[in-house]
């Protein structure tokens, strides 16, 4: 099959044992288990990683790139998620510590996301405070930005059209370097050390941007145990590390809203809690909430499928490491907001279009003869949503049923009750005696025939013929 | 559930509302999004459209002694209906001034009664009517236009 859509979170069929555990825990119903394994829908997966974290088989797993991409580019920077520094504890390790580790693994340049991220937070205090838009919702994870482009649409224009700060690092890293080595954009490579599998995708198929300045991604996982090594051996450069206190809380839970200081403010963490909040804000709650945090993960990006720590452990390592920090922004980065920003230097490029998989059908006539079939069959399936079938919910194998996609008879109780009254018919036609040795007749024995039992759907339909003829 | 609804209505649901009933308050304006969502309406007007079956529903839960709610959809209008079994609105054009509310003190501590419901519903669709009597109950019918999408 092609795939229309690249996606980082991809099934090892061979250790899929076709349990239910990752359907149920999908935020976007993107997996059916047909034929024994799970499946993946291309166009309902948002690369959140839900299921990575889920898979008691660990058959869900990341694609991602490795250390070999480096080779590619005469130049190469690293960028580090603010999380990874969360991975690292002890006495000895400091930030300067582990960027200079990425040095000796092979990278030119480090550029940290974290002052990156110092910069997103004050063109977004600039955003809100121009805009009269309520509430204000943060774009800066990408598994929301796409949750909210499938399932929320209509909250799109909620979305703060600013990029995230590792595209912002990138560019940021990359011009730097072209400006004192004389290098050309294609010749440098920068490549970020993700927690996510979303900003992996997000690379590679930017949304409300054309090209990405990002050229690969590297799982935290995959660099953690090489930095592990090398880290006792390493002296602390000075210079190195950039970031303020300020930038690298935005690693954890509810440190974006801290560096963003927005006048009434909320941060939401865990994808299911966001979607909460979500639907919330669809029926007109939080309208006077300014900006609201949103982060698939619990805990923030240390709670990434893609980390190793466990996330509250990082979240402690993350306030021991930035102790020592500046609590305050750098005025030389307030500077270059200040000149940037009249550029539109941090803006998105490109709307975020809408992606609904909710609608069942492009025609609304269609549609409707649709919700009529699905409302019966939902009538006619238990409700336990047991996920036996395959499908998350009855709900979800109606919509299926509907779509052409599953049939009544994959529902282990609709089956059941088909073969019960296939095993009654049988037996009645056993019970018959064959004229030539009965004294009755044929119609003595037959029963009137069973009225089947009507279906009390919610939805009533009319004749749509009156609308034609309005 | 029995349907009510316009003559050329397409589709109809119709849920009943619990007077007091917070736990179940909102489920009804929630099912009627997402049908809507799968109408494939357009996000926009499934927004206006949520807003104002939510407010209504909210409405008949704070102030009534219960109800229901309908949505009946057609090719090109979106018909909110909400009826309750009472008390009445004495004063409707005062409930319809913004910051107007006969919410208790409980009420508002929960976060309602911001005297913002009939307002934000009046605002959200291009139709707009409202019939009340005290004793009687109200009756409630908001209209909002849609195209179908092409």
């Amino acid at each position: 099959m092609v795939q229309p859509y690249f996606h980082s979170v991809t099934l090892e069929t061979d250790n899929c044992k076709g349990c239910t555990i990752c359907i149920k825990r999908c935020p976007t119903e993107a997996i059916r288990v047909r034929g024994g394994k799970a499946r993946i829908l291309e166009l309902r997966c948002i690369d959140c990683g839900e299921c990575i974290r889920t898979c008691p088989n660990h058959a869900k797993r990341a694609i991602a790139d490795d250390f070999s991409l480096l080779d590619k580019y005469a130049y190469t920077i690293a960028l580090p998620a603010p999380s990874f520094y969360g991975q690292f504890a002890g006495q000895d390790v400091s930030i300067s510590k582990i960027l200079q580790s990425l040095l000796t693994l092979g990278f030119n340049a480090v550029y940290e996301v974290a002052e990156a991220a110092e910069h997103v937070s004050l063109a977004t205090r600039r955003y809100i405070e121009n805009s009269s838009k309520r509430p204000l919702i943060s774009s800066s994870c990408p598994a929301i930005v796409r949750l909210i482009q499938v399932r929320f649409p209509d909250l799109i224009d909620h979305l703060i059209p600013i990029q995230a700060p590792v595209d912002i690092a990138a560019r940021l890293g990359k011009e730097a370097v072209m400006r004192k080595q004389g290098l050309r954009r294609e010749d440098i490579g920068a490549f970020f050390i993700t927690p996510c599998p979303a900003k992996v995708t997000a690379i590679k198929q930017p949304i409300g941007l054309g090209n990405s300045w990002v050229d690969g991604a590297i799982p935290i996982a995959d660099v953690y145990a090489k930095v592990l090594r090398i880290l006792p051996y390493l002296e602390d450069v000075p210079g190195l590390q950039q970031a303020s206190a300020v930038g690298v809380c935005w690693g954890r839970a509810a440190g974006e809203e801290e560096a963003i200081r927005a006048p009434s403010h909320v941060a939401v963490d865990g994808i299911h809690a966001v979607i909460d909040v979500l639907e919330e804000i669809e029926i007109g709650k939080f309208h006077d909430i300014d900006f609201i945090e949103c982060q698939a993960c619990r805990g923030g990006c240390v709670g990434g499928p893609l980390t190793v720590q466990n996330a509250f452990l990082a979240r402690v390592n993350m306030e021991n490491l930035t102790r020592e920090l500046s609590p305050e922004i750098n005025p030389t980065v307030e500077k270059q907001v200040e000149e940037n920003w009249g550029a539109g230097f941090y803006n998105l490029e490109a709307d975020i279009e809408p992606r609904s998989i909710l609608k069942l059908d492009d025609d609304f006539s269609r549609a409707i003869e649709k919700m009529e079939l699905l409302e019966k069959t939902v009538g006619s399936l238990p409700g336990l949503d047991c996920g036996s079938c395959g499908s998350p919910s009855c709900q979800a194998l109606a919509e299926d049923i509907v779509q052409g996609l599953a049939s009544e008879g994959d529902c282990v109780f609709v089956l059941r009750d088909g073969v019960q009254s296939l095993a009654e018919e049988l037996l009645e036609l056993a019970r018959r005696v064959p004229g030539s040795i009965s004294s009755k007749t044929d119609t003595d024995e037959e029963e009137p025939p069973k009225e089947s039992p009507k279906e009390s759907g919610e939805v009533d339909r009319r004749d749509t013929t009156d609308q034609a003829a309005q | 559930m029995p349907a009510v609804g316009g003559l050329d209505a397409l589709i109809s649901v119709t849920y009943d509302i619990v007077a007091n009933d917070f736990v179940r308050a909102g489920e009804a304006a929630s099912k009627i999004k997402r049908l809507l969502q799968q109408l494939g309406v357009e996000p926009g007007i499934i927004r206006r459209a949520a807003i104002a079956a939510y407010e209504a529903e909210m409405n008949v839960v704070i102030h009534s002694y219960g109800g229901r709610i309908a949505a009946n959809i057609t090719a090109d209008s979106i018909e909110i209906l909400c009826e309750d079994s009472g008390p009445g609105i004495p004063d409707i054009e005062k409930a319809l001034q913004e910051g107007y509310s006969t919410a208790s003190e409980d009420i508002r501590e929960m976060g309602f009664g911001a005297g913002m419901g009939l307002p934000n519903i009046r605002r959200s669709a291009e139709e707009f009517s409202i019939e009340s009597a005290c004793g009687q109950g109200t009756r409630l019918k908001v209209k909002i236009l849609h195209k179908v999408g092409d």
